[in-house]
C-alpha cells in the first residue's frame, strides 16, 4: 500500500501578517515557517499510525515549493514517512498546485492521498477536491476519523450539525481535520533519521493557473473595546440592543 | 449566460446561507447584465418558486432522489452537465461543508477558476476580481479569475439577503443518472440545535467556566438570545462539550453577527476561528485577557455573577418589546 501525504509550508500561526510591494506580496521577512497544521497533525500523523500497524505501507510526502520549503520537509520526515518529493516551483494558485501533484501521483500510483482541510494562509480548502477530480477518484472532505480494513476505508466526516460515515474502496483522496489523529512531536531518532531519508527535487510540469492575487488588504483596525462595569450587565444588553442593534 | 446559484438543502430545509447566496447571485447577475438562476439537486418537499423573491427568475431542479444524499464525485458530474446545459458563466456556492466538497472538483472539471471564501461581490472594472478572506481572517486578498467560466464560494454570513419580490419558474433539468463509488453508511445529527455555521448569535464558553456542570448559565443565555453554543479547544479536548462545538483554528471558523465569549482568554488560535464575527463581546475576569483587544464590548468580571444578570436583562428587554 502506498500513501501520498500532501504538505504545504505556511507561516506560523502567530506570525505577523503584513504585505509589501504595494500590498501585492506577503511580507515573509522574519516569518517562521511551519508545516501547515492540518497537513501535519492530521494527514501525516494518520499515515504514520497506519504504517505503525502495517509496516509494509510506504509513505511519500509531496510539496510544491522552492528550496526554502526543505526545512519543513525535513521536519515532516522526522515525524515519519519514507521519502519526500518537492516539485521545484513556486505555487501559483490551487489549481496549479493540484495539477502538479496529480501529474506526480499519476493514475494508480497511490492507494490513498491525504491533504489537510485547508492551509492556514490562503484558506482555499481546494487541493483535495481538485486532485480527486484530476485523478477521477472519490473524495471525502473534512474527515474526522479514518479507518482502514484491507482496501476499504471507513471515514467519518463532518456534515452540517453532525457527522456522516462513508465507506469507499481505495484509491481515494481524503482531506483531514481534527479527530483524524493527534499532534506529535518528532523524537531524536526521527530527527537523526530524517537527515538521510531521500528528498527528491523534481521539475514542474506545464500547467495553467486560473486565478491570481491582485492585492492584499488588512481589515480596518477595531475601534477598541468598550468596557461595561461588571455590576451593570444590563448596560451591555442596552448597548447591544440600541447601539449595535443585534438583539 | 446566467449566473447559476447552488441551493443547498438538507432534511427538507433550505440552508439559510443559500438565501444569502441567492441575493448575492442576483446582485452579481445585475452587475454582469445577465439573469440569476438557481439550481437544486434532489427532491424537495415544497414548491420553491417563492425563492424568486431573492431576485432569481428561474430555478432548475434535477429531481433524482439519490442526489439528496450523494458524494462530491456524483454531484460534480451532475453540476458540470448543468453548467453546460444552462450555459452559465458563473457558478456560485456557499463556502460551507457542501461547497468545500464540490466547488474545487467542479473547478478542476470545468477548468473554471475558483475563489473560495469570497466576502463581497466581484469588482468587474478591470477583469473579474473577488475579495476573499485569507490568513484565517487576518487579511483579505483580491483574486482575479482568468477563466471564461468562474466559480465563487461565498462565506456564510457575509452578504445580507435582500427580498426584492417576484417568483421563480421551476424547470426540471433532465440529466443522466451517475453512480457513486462511495457508500454513505450512516449520518448522525444533533437535533433541535441551531447549526453553528448558520447562527447569527453564538454564545461560547472556555476554561473559565471551570467544568461542564457550570454550562447552565451559558445555555440559559443562548436560549434567551436564540443563539447557538460553541466552545474553545481546551473545553472540547476535555470533553466538557461535544467536538462539533469547537470553534478556532483547528475547529470551525464562524462569522456570526454577534459572538459572546465567556471565560475564553482569546489565544490567537481561537481568534482565527472567530475574528470574522461582526461584533465580539468578551466576558472575562482577567483584564489582561488578550481577547479584550479583539472585542467590541467587554465586561471584566466573574462570569458566574455577570452572565445570569445578562440573561435576566435580555429577558426583560424581550418582554418589553
Amino acid at each position: 500500500m502506498n500513501i501520498l501525504v500532501c504538505i504545504s509550508k505556511t507561516p506560523d500561526t502567530t506570525a505577523k501578517v503584513a504585505f509589501k510591494d504595494k500590498n501585492t506580496k506577503f511580507a515573509s521577512e522574519g516569518v517562521q515557517w511551519i508545516i501547515n497544521p492540518y497537513d501535519e497533525w492530521y494527514g501525516l500523523v494518520r499515515a504514520i499510525e497506519l504504517k505503525e500497524k502495517d509496516p509494509s505501507i510506504i509513505i511519500h510526502l509531496i510539496t510544491v515549493a522552492g528550496a526554502d520549503a526543505d526545512p519543513i520537509i525535513r521536519k515532516a520526515l522526522a515525524l515519519g514517512g519514507d521519502e519526500a518529493f518537492r516539485i521545484n516551483v513556486d505555487s501559483q494558485d490551487s489549481y496549479y498546485v493540484a495539477a502538479q501533484v496529480a501529474a506526480f501521483a499519476g493514475q494508480g500510483r497511490y492507494d490513498l492521498l491525504f491533504t489537510g482541510r485547508e492551509t492556514i494562509d490562503y484558506n482555499g480548502s481546494s487541493i483535495g477536491g481538485m486532485l480527486a477530480e484530476l485523478l477521477q477518484l472519490p473524495y471525502i472532505s473534512l474527515a474526522t476519523q479514518f479507518e482502514l480494513s484491507g482496501t476499504i476505508a471507513t471515514v467519518k466526516r463532518e456534515i452540517e450539525g453532525g457527522e456522516e460515515t462513508d465507506q469507499v474502496s481505495l484509491p481515494c483522496v481524503v482531506s483531514c481535520q481534527k479527530g483524524v489523529a493527534e499532534q506529535r512531536i518528532p523524537n531524536m531518532k526521527g530527527i537523526m533519521g530524517a537527515r538521510t531519508k531521500p528528498l527528491k527535487v523534481l521539475e514542474a510540469v506545464a500547467a495553467e493557473s486560473m486565478t491570481s492575487i491582485v492585492s492584499f488588504e488588512l481589515p480596518p483596525a477595531k475601534a477598541g473595546v468598550k468596557l461595561v462595569p461588571a455590576d451593570q450587565p444590563e448596560e451591555l444588553v442596552r448597548l447591544l440592543h440600541e447601539e449595535a442593534k443585534l438583539i | 449566460m446566467p449566473v447559476l446559484i447552488y441551493i443547498d438543502h438538507a432534511d427538507g430545509h433550505i440552508k439559510k446561507s443559500s438565501y444569502e447566496l441567492l441575493s448575492y447571485g442576483a446582485g452579481l447577475a445585475e452587475l454582469l447584465g445577465t439573469s440569476a438562476e438557481g439550481i437544486i439537486l434532489g427532491t424537495f418537499p415544497e414548491d420553491l418558486s417563492a425563492l424568486g423573491k431573492y431576485g432569481v427568475r428561474k430555478i432548475h431542479q434535477v429531481s433524482q432522489g439519490h442526489l439528496n444524499e450523494s458524494d462530491s464525485q456524483v454531484l460534480t458530474q451532475v453540476l458540470s452537465e448543468a453548467v453546460k446545459q444552462t450555459g452559465a458563466q458563473v457558478m456560485l456556492f456557499t463556502n460551507n461543508i457542501t461547497g468545500k466538497a464540490i466547488a474545487p472538483r467542479l473547478s478542476a472539471r470545468l477548468k473554471a477558476g475558483l475563489v473560495s471564501g469570497a466576502v463581497a461581490l466581484p469588482d468587474i472594472s478591470d477583469g473579474f476580481v473577488v475579495r476573499k478572506n485569507v490568513f484565517s481572517g487576518k487579511a483579505f486578498a483580491n483574486v482575479k479569475v482568468q477563466t471564461e467560466i468562474k466559480i465563487i464560494s461565498l462565506n456564510p454570513n457575509s452578504f445580507q439577503p435582500k427580498e426584492v419580490g417576484g417568483t421563480a419558474e421551476m424547470v426540471e433539468l433532465f440529466l443522466s443518472p451517475v453512480s457513486s463509488n462511495l457508500k454513505i453508511v450512516s449520518t448522525e445529527k444533533a437535533s433541535g440545535e441551531i447549526p453553528l455555521s448558520e447562527a447569527e448569535i453564538v454564545v461560547s464558553g472556555g476554561r473559565g467556566l471551570k467544568g461542564p456542570e457550570n454550562w447552565g448559565i451559558l445555555l440559559d443565555l443562548a436560549k434567551e438570545l436564540g443563539a447557538a453554543t460553541a466552545c474553545s479547544r481546551p473545553v472540547a479536548d476535555a470533553h466538557w462539550r461535544p467536538h462539533h462545538e469547537h470553534v478556532g483554528q483547528t475547529g470551525l471558523a464562524i462569522a456570526p453577527n454577534l459572538y459572546i465569549a465567556i471565560g475564553i482568554s482569546g489565544a490567537i488560535q481561537h481568534l482565527a476561528g472567530v475574528n470574522r464575527s461582526k461584533t465580539i463581546v468578551v466576558i472575562n475576569k482577567d483584564p489582561e485577557a488578550p481577547f479584550f483587544k479583539a472585542a467590541d464590548y467587554g465586561i471584566v468580571g466573574d462570569a458566574f455573577e455577570v452572565v445570569p444578570k445578562i440573561t435576566e436583562a435580555v429577558k426583560k428587554l424581550k418582554s418589553a418589546h
